[in-house]
């Protein structure tokens, strides 16, 4: 298992191919992603890489982390990430991941912030039809209904789907394609829309349910 | 320009190798190149019509030509930065007022006409 990428959403666009064909692609971007930190099974009793996205000022990184920071003798980083990954997988740290860790075609999984909607109705959270426009019904059109039966069970059931809070939560979408890779602009393409809100940061890694491809760099392709 | 903007120019500039994108607006009659695939040959095919609407969204931008084809109005949405459209001429200079011609939609014959315009028309 490899190490999977934080990069930062920046939107979507439609790359023509010579072929005539088209794909929408959403554009992300590796801001000199590195390893911060190398947890290994001898020091940490698991295996996963630490990465780093991003440059912060120096003003806004609390004392603690500034250490943190030093030991790995790294600039500090916006975004910190941790991926768990196979024993012989662990990176060194200072290592600057390239996007080419990922092969065009490759299937990937990513995973995002989604767009927060708020307090939302039934309707909007779970599909729910509503009420009827008219036939008697008044005030309620976009109510949920019924919550329950009658006097028995006389309650309503847990995980009963209500109105709430919707969005705003991790979603990992499965098995999307890489449409291409710029190394040297550190942009991954990616075909489809991915969770997640223009510059909220999203987390590439190789699709758990589809080979990895066989010349994909392992333990990870590094810049330089 | 912010990355994606960039990309995009890219891309138009590299199509812009290829073929340009001649100055043509709403009421121009076109005609435009399109390849077509058929099975395993690839084929030019030409759509021969009056541009009714252009939407201007950088990559995203395409244009409507409309054509009546065995008595039946035919119309064709073309993204402008398609590599599948090769080319696109203009063949004559249209003087309308507007710049959707959904109107054209309701009407046959006399009163579908578009008067020619004094716009110089660039040699193509």
């Amino acid at each position: 298992m490899r190490t999977g990428i934080i990069a930062k959403k920046l939107g979507m666009t439609r790359l023509f191919r010579d072929d005539g064909t088209h794909v929408p692609v959403t554009v992300l971007h590796m801001d000199d992603v590195r390893v911060v930190m190398a947890k290994t099974v001898e020091s940490d009793g698991y295996a996963a890489v630490q990465l780093g996205f991003g440059h912060a000022k120096t003003k806004n990184v609390s004392k603690p982390m500034k250490g943190h920071y030093a030991s790995a003798k790294v600039e500090p980083a916006m975004k910190l990430v941790e991926f768990r990954v196979a024993d012989d997988a662990v990176l060194e740290t200072g290592a600057v991941l390239s996007p080419t860790h990922f092969a065009a075609g490759q299937k990937v999984d990513v995973a995002g912030i989604s767009k927060g909607k708020g307090f939302a109705g039934g309707m909007k959270r779970w599909n729910f039809a509503g009420l009827e426009a008219s036939h008697g019904v008044s005030i309620s059109h976009r109510s949920l209904g019924s919550t329950g039966n009658r006097q028995d069970p006389g309650k309503t059931f847990k995980n009963k789907k209500m109105a709430g809070h919707l969005g705003d939560k991790r979603i990992t979408t499965m098995n999307l394609e890489i449409a291409a890779v710029d190394e040297a602009r550190g942009l991954i393409m990616i075909k489809g829309g991915i969770p997640g809100a223009k510059n909220g940061y999203v987390f590439v890694r190789d699709a758990v349910k589809k080979a990895r491809p066989a010349d994909a760099a392992y333990p990870a392709a590094l810049k330089g | 320009m912010n990355v994606i903007q960039t990309i995009d120019a890219e891309q138009i500039a590299k199509l812009g190798e290829t073929r340009g994108v001649p100055n043509f607006q709403p009421g121009d009659n076109l005609r435009v190149s399109v390849r077509v695939k058929e099975g395993e040959r690839t084929r030019i095919q030409a759509f021969e019509g009056v541009c009714i609407a252009r939407s201007n969204r950088g990559i995203n931008s395409n244009f409507t030509v409309r054509k009546i084809s065995y008595g039946e109005g035919v119309e064709r949405v073309f993204p402008l930065y398609s590599p599948n459209v090769t080319e696109i001429a203009v063949t004559r200079r249209g003087d309308v007022r507007r710049a959707k011609l959904y109107y054209l939609r309701g009407r046959r014959g006399k009163s579908a006409r578009i008067a020619e315009a004094a716009r110089e028309t660039p040699a193509a």
